[in-house]
This record gives C-alpha cells, structure tokens and sequence, in this order.
C-alpha cells in the first residue's frame, strides 16, 4: 500500500512514535502530568506542608490528641466494620442479582448505585427521617455510634456489590458443574470453588468502601451528633479544626487519615497484581 | 442448580431485606416526607431567591468541572493506554487519588493553597482576587473531585478497542486529530458519557469540600446541598427536605441515565 | 449398566430429547454422535444428573438415579473446555473429589501421583492449569474425574477444543485408556471418525431422536435411513439411490447398468483422489478412487466415464431423514 508522501514523512522522522496515533506521546503525557500536578498533587502537597509547620514535635502533638485519637480510632474501627458488613452483604446481593431471578429486578439493579448518585448530605437526611428523632417506626439512632455505621453503610453499599458483579457473571459454571459431579456439596462449592474466584472483587470492593469510609462526611455531619470521644469521626473532627482555625492541627491529622487510605489502596494493588496470576 | 430452592430463596429474602432497610425504606419515607406537606409547598420552598441561587450555582459549578475534566481525563485515558513514554506509571498512580482523599481535607488543602495565608494567598490578594470563600475556589474543588471518572471510564473502553483501527486510519492518512475525531472518539463515547454522568452525579452532589471552601456566604457562596444543610440546622425541616427532594430527583434522573448508558455501552460491545 | 428408559427433555418450545430410550453394557466405551442440537450432550448431562429430564428414568447399575443430584450417583465428568480449577494447582485439582470425601492425605497423594503417571502429566503436580496446554489440562481432567473411581465416566466432546493432532494423539490415548482401566465410558461428540475409532457402540441421535443404535461397522454398512449414512461418511446419489462415493465404479466403456458421466475435475487429495462428474441425464457426482484407479483409467477433464455402484445402494428416501 502505497501511503501518502506527508504519512510516509512523518512514519520516517519518528519511527518509534509512529505507532502512536491519537494524540499521545510526550506532548500529551506532559499536559496530563501538569494537569494531575496542579488539581491534585500540589493541594495535597499543601496539606502536608502545613502538617509540619511547627516541626514533627507540633505534628506529634497534633495527632496525640486525646481527641483527634479517639476520633481516628474510631473512624478506623467503624469503617472496618462497615467494610466487612457490606463485603457479605453485598456478596450476597451481587449474587441474587446474577443468579436469581424475581419481577422488579432490573430496577433493584439500578438502585444499588444510588448511594453513588445521591448527594451525601441527601443521604444523611434520608437515615434520618428513618432512623432519627422523627422516626415513624420509633427508632432513634441519632447521635449514636449505630447512626455512623449506618450513614457509612449506606454510602459504601455500592462497592462490594459492583465489584463482585461483571466476576460472577464471567465464572465459569462449568467448574461448579465439574465440582458437584467429584462430589462436592453446595456449600463446598461455595467455599472451594466460587469463593476464592470472587475473593480478589471481594477485597477490592471492601478495601474501596475502607478508604470511602474513612474520609467520608457530608453522610455522617448531621446524624452522628459529633460528640467527641463517642461518635466524632476525623473528617468531623478535622472540619472542626479548620473553623477554630487551627489549619496545621487539622492538616496533621488529614496526613494521617490520608496515609490510611493510601495505604489501603496500595495494599489493593498487591493484591490484584496477585490475583491475575491464576487467572486464563 | 447449585443452590437448592430454599436456599436460593432465603438469600433472596436477606438481599432484598437489607436494602430495603438500608436503602428503600429510607428513600421512601423521605420522599413521603418531602412531599407531605403538599407540592406546591414544596415548590414555594425550592423556589425561594435562595434556593434558586443555590440551584445556579451548583449547575454552575457542574457545567465548568464537568466538560474541563471530560476533556483532560480523555486525553489522560488516550496517554495511559496508548502512549508508548514512560512516566505513565505515575498518573495511573495519582488518577485515584481523589477517591482516597476526604472532602473536607481537599476543601483543607485548597484554603492552604489559595486562601488568605496560603501558599498563593499574597500574590492573589495583590491580584485582586479571591479564590477562598468565593465561586473559583468551589470549582477548583468540584474539579477536584471529579477527576477521576472519565479516565475510570474511557482507559478499559480504548484498552479493549485496540489500535488497530486508529493505525489503519493512519495508513490511510488521517492525522492524529482526524484519527481521534473521527475513528478513537466514536468509540468510546459511551465510556465518555458514563463517565460525564458520574462526574455530573458528583459535581452536584459535592459536600464537604465545598463546605469548607465556600464560607457558606448566603446568597453567594452557598450550593444546592449546603442550603440543606443549613435548612436542616435553621430547624427549617420541611424547606431541608424540599431541597433534599429536588436533589434526590436530580439524583434519579442521573440513576436512569447511567442505566441506559450501560446498557448501550453492552450492546455496543 | 446405565439405562435411560423414555428421557424427554423441553426447553421452552424447543424438544432437546424425545422419548429417548438406551442401553450401554457395563466396561463398555459408547459414543453419543450426532450433529449440534442432536440432544447428545443433554442426554449425557441427564445421565450425569447436570440437567433432570422432563419425563423418564435414568438407571445406573441397577439404581434409579433420576432423582439424584450428581454428587450422589458416582460419575465422573469431563467437560469439552476442561472446567479447571484455575486457582488450584493441578495435584489439588486431581485431589478435589478425593479431599471432599475425606480421604487420608496419605492414600489422596499415592492416588494423585498414580492417576498423573497414567494420564502422562507425572512431573505436573505443582504446576496450575493456566501453565498447561489444552491438551494437558485434558488429561489433567480426565485424571481428576477418575480419581474418584467412578462406575461411569461422561466425556462431553473432550477433545473439541484441541487441535488436530493433539485430537488425534488423544483419541488414541483414550482408547489405550479405556484398555486399561475398563470403566463404563460414555463420549459425546459429533466427529463421525472419533465416534468409528473409540467406541465399541455408537448411538446415533438427530433432533432428539436415537435414529440407529450399533457397532461401527454395523452402522456404516447397514444405515438405517439417509440421514444415518450421510452422517457417517459422504454419500453420492445414483439412480434414486445412496452410494459411498468409494463405492463407484468408473469405465472407460459403456456397461451394464452404467450411466454416462463427463469428468468435471479431477481433484489429487495426497492418496485419494475425488473425481468429479457431470451426469448426462443432469446432476453431479463425486466419485473417490485411488491413485492408483485414476493412472489405470487414465483420466482427465472432459472425458466420458460410465459409472455404476460397486457396493451397495441404499434406496434413497427412508424414513426419518434429515432434511
């Protein structure tokens, strides 16, 4: 095929590059970089810097707080919890969504992504007309450590189930078939067979939701009360910092709260990375 | 066949009760809630000079973050999955970043950037301009939240597609431009539209990291999901609900988009 | 002995199996042969307790296993894209049906590493299936099925997957294996030369329908209808009759109960060689000779043959024939 003498140029002049051809290549990596830089990285790199700003003692003494390390202990422990729940639960619902069959599905699928598309504060408001002082049904959780979990389950909801979805329905059904003709109950066809092919959706799913929860807010602001040492979360607790205008307090703990996450979702990659090895 | 009936029915029974717990009820009751004290209450109450301002600008917000992170998360999917330079470890790593990040540590980060005693405080001032407690600050942090999703979206759609055809459009002599408007960009515009829906879904519904930016200045600086919020603390419960209710509709319409578009990006496939 | 007696399976409108009723001899190896949709893989997955007929019984030595599920009936099952564990190592799937029976560790390994010397992946045991090749994670299948010692073994097109030769070598392996183990084997395929090689009977099935039953030579010389003998091997049609095309007999001249033929093409297909013929009275034929017949005769393009059939006819037109 005989190309046009301007292709046939440009194919000489960068023999490596000629193989990128939609608008990639340096030009292109370099103006995301900055783009990324500018929005992301440096208002983080602010965060950090304030963090330190009167040296690591001021920093120690920041998040040594008897209060910032109540609230941090308790949001780590709640938003474990939560992550776990919602790693049944929402194992369980992905696979009634995918093995089951009942009128109105199509529309219980949709709405698991909800929590997704609702505003958080919306969704504060909404535990709360059920679970708050106006309860219709009498049960008031407001400003107990139950209210948070809730808030935290109904945003995290999503992650588990999404992520275990598209994996099951790509599950080989022969290979439940194969284990129930050797002999295999259902319940070890569970545990021997599926799970462990869903395991890798199950912790990223979770580890997802972990990092969700832990920084979450606008859910948790108006239902938890913010009562310190009981149900303060550290997003709350570094909101409040912000207002008394203690910004390199409340910046020292998000460093913490940050490195929470991260670490989390490192920890995701690993195991990802792991699980693609048995996978053909 | 795996599951025997009763199993298989007692799952469905604890799925469907843990939703509807969690999440149906409360969805029902607050819209019963938003809708008791009548509609046209309910409209009376959303269309307060406050509320309409707050409408505008969260629109406002959406339409600046949204488009400007459309076009930098397809320029960043079409490096991460098709450019041959290194360094693209470094996005893939920091495209998720905003996930781990909580909202009011961004609102933190950009009043320590831009506001008065900032990083960029002095200059700006001597510049006139005000970034903190003011509209830019709130769509620097809409943009921040929004960064991820399109690039979530369009990477695993261009990765599946393949080159190939982008390369025989090159054979053709189509330049770059010509090859991405006319052959990548057809491609993934189902990715592109999930993912400017999920975006949208989190411009609008952005808390926190508004909240602390903003200053909560009324009649200026105050979104759609803040006047619920400060509804809610005014004890104003029903105009909280309104507002919560135009929201949660809002939030519906964008439900039905993303269901309609995953089903068009399956049967695209 | 296995017995299916009358199995009738639905699937919507759609009858995958009607009123099928048969018979397989214990130690024996039986091929299910038939074309897609033919109801052979449902039959064997109803004998396997993978699918529960709409109507019938399933009998296995002696037992009525209609209402059992698989686990219960002692069959051992290998799938045509192998089912393989992915996320155990391939002694650990050989292991599964022994572990979940609860077998000592010590008879589980003496059994694994026994079953992969049979099958030929001695060596193999750590290795995980994504590590193996399609025809090795075969083997490792059938390893797997039998470690379990069952009565009956199901192959579900086994070697559809694979590449010809390694089909062929495994067809061959398979026929050795059934020497040598002896266990009542049942092989769902729809390659009429696998079913002619391996089995000592073949169930022919069409449309959910047993059209003929028998020994492989049985079968090829006395089909039952035309679609049985088209299946089996090429037909050519002569004077309202079914002939195998190697069955035709050419002559330079005009005898008794020939027919006149112009030679179309003359085709070399390495010893064989098909010739291809313009019948006077209109219609085509294919004729198969060897090279042998086709230097004897010496013949080209163009010229004039007269065939008639040396073997049988089978009158065209029998019933139950595929359209």
């Amino acid at each position: 095929m005989s190309a046009a003498p301007a292709t046939a140029g440009r194919l000489r002049r960068r023999p490596r590059a000629a193989r990128s051809t939609s608008g990639s290549g340096a030009l292109g990596l370099g103006v995301a970089t900055l783009w990324l830089s500018i929005i992301v990285l440096l208002p983080l790199a602010a965060v950090v810097a304030k963090s330190l700003d009167g040296g690591t003692g001021a920093f120690w003494d920041a998040v040594s707080s008897r209060q910032a390390v109540a609230a941090l202990r308790f949001t780590v422990l709640i938003s474990l919890a939560v992550a776990a729940i919602n790693a049944v639960m929402g194992t369980v619902i992905a696979w009634v969504l995918v093995r089951d069959e009942f009128p109105g599905k199509r529309v219980i699928n949709a709405l698991i992504d909800l929590p997704f598309a609702l505003p958080t504060i919306v969704a504060g408001i909404t535990l709360l007309a059920l679970y708050g002082p106006t309860s219709p049904v009498g049960i008031n959780l407001a400003f107990k450590q139950s209210a948070v979990a809730l808030a935290l389950l109904f945003v995290t909801l999503p992650f588990v189930a999404r992520a275990v979805q598209p994996v099951l329905i790509e599950l080989d059904r022969e290979m439940e078939q194969a284990a129930a003709s050797l002999g295999a109950s259902p319940v070890t066809i569970f545990r021997r067979i599926i799970l462990p092919s869903l395991g890798p959706a199950i912790l990223s799913g979770a580890a997802l939701a972990f990092a969700r929860a832990v920084g979450e807010f606008g859910s948790v602001v108006l239902i938890s009360g913010n009562k310190p040492f009981d149900t303060q979360v550290s997003s709350v607790f570094i909101f409040k910092q912000i207002e008394s205008d203690n910004t390199s307090g409340a910046a020292a703990v998000a460093v913490v709260l940050l490195a929470v996450s991260l670490l989390v979702l490192i920890g995701l990659r690993f195991v990802e990375r792991w699980a693609v090895r048995h996978d053909r | 066949m795996i599951v025997s009936r009763r199993g298989t029915l007692g799952l469905r029974v604890i799925a469907l009760g843990y939703l509807a717990v969690l999440l149906l009820i409360p969805v029902g009751v607050v819209l019963y809630r938003t809708l008791e004290p009548g509609l046209g209450e309910v409209w009376r109450s959303i269309t307060t000079p406050a509320a309409v301002h707050a409408f505008w600008l969260t629109i406002e917000l959406a339409a600046i973050a949204v488009p400007l992170t459309t076009a930098f998360g397809i320029l960043t999917a079409l490096v991460l999955v098709r450019g041959r330079v290194r360094g693209k470890r470094v996005i893939e790593a920091f495209i998720d970043l905003p996930f781990a990040v909580s909202p009011v540590v961004i609102g933190l980060a950009l009043v320590l950037l831009y506001g008065r005693q900032g990083w960029f405080g002095p200059w700006l001032a001597d510049h006139g301009i005000q970034i903190i407690f003011s509209v830019p600050g709130m769509v620097l942090a809409t943009i921040f939240v929004c960064v991820p999703f399109v690039v979530r979206e369009v990477a695993p759609v261009l990765r599946e597609i393949g080159d190939e055809q982008e390369q025989a459009a090159a054979t053709l002599g189509a330049s770059r431009w010509q090859t991405f408007w006319r052959i990548t960009m057809p491609a993934i515009r189902w990715g592109v539209a999930y993912g400017v829906v999920l975006s949208t879904a989190r411009a609008i519904g952005e808390f926190g990291a508004v909240s602390v930016v903003s200053g909560k200045i009324a009649g200026e600086t105050i979104t759609l999901p803040l006047l619920v919020e400060n509804r809610f603390n005014n004890f104003d419960l029903a105009g909280a609900y309104a507002a919560s209710g135009l929201l949660a509709v809002i939030a519906l319409g964008t439900l039905l988009a993303m269901t309609l578009l995953q089903r068009k990006g399956d049967s695209a496939t | 002995m296995i017995s299916a007696t009358a199995v009738t399976k639905h699937y919507g409108d759609f009858a995958a199996l009607d009123d099928v009723s048969v018979d397989i001899e214990s130690g024996s190896l039986t091929a299910l042969l038939g074309p897609s949709g033919s109801g052979k893989s449902t039959l064997l997955r109803v004998i396997a307790g993978l699918e529960t007929p709409d109507a019938g019984t399933v009998v296995l030595e002696g037992a009525d296993v209609t209402n059992l599920p698989p686990q219960k009936r002692g069959i051992g099952f290998v799938f045509q894209h192998y089912a393989a564990f992915k996320h155990l190592s391939v002694r650990e799937n050989v292991a599964f049906g022994l572990k979940v029976r609860k077998r000592p560790k010590a008879e589980i390994r003496a059994k694994v590493d026994e079953l992969l010397g049979i099958v030929g992946l001695a060596g193999y045991q750590e290795r995980y299936p994504s590590q193996l090749s399609g025809g090795q994670r075969q083997r490792m299948a059938l390893a797997r099925a039998l470690a379990v010692e069952p009565r009956v073994l199901l192959l579900d097109e086994p070697f559809g997957a694979l590449d010809a030769n390694v089909r062929a070598e495994l067809r061959a392996w398979l026929r050795r294996l059934h020497e040598e183990v002896h266990v009542t084997t049942v092989l769902v395929t729809h390659d009429q030369e696998e079913a002619m090689e391996l089995a000592d009977r073949i169930v022919v099935l069409n449309q959910g329908r047993i059209e003929q039953t028998g020994a492989p030579q049985e079968i090829y010389d006395a089909p039952a209808n035309d679609f049985v003998m088209g299946f089996l091997g090429p037909v050519a049609r002569l004077g309202g009759g079914l002939v195998r095309p190697h069955d035709l007999i050419l002559a330079q001249h005009p005898t008794d109960g020939a027919i006149e033929a112009q030679v179309e093409r003359v085709v070399h297909l390495g010893f064989e060689v098909r010739v291809e013929l313009e019948l006077a009275g209109d219609g085509e034929l294919a004729a198969q000779l060897t090279r042998h017949e086709v230097d004897e005769l010496e013949l080209h393009e163009g010229d004039i043959v007269y065939v008639k059939p040396g073997g049988r006819v089978h009158p065209e037109g029998s019933a139950l024939t595929a359209a």
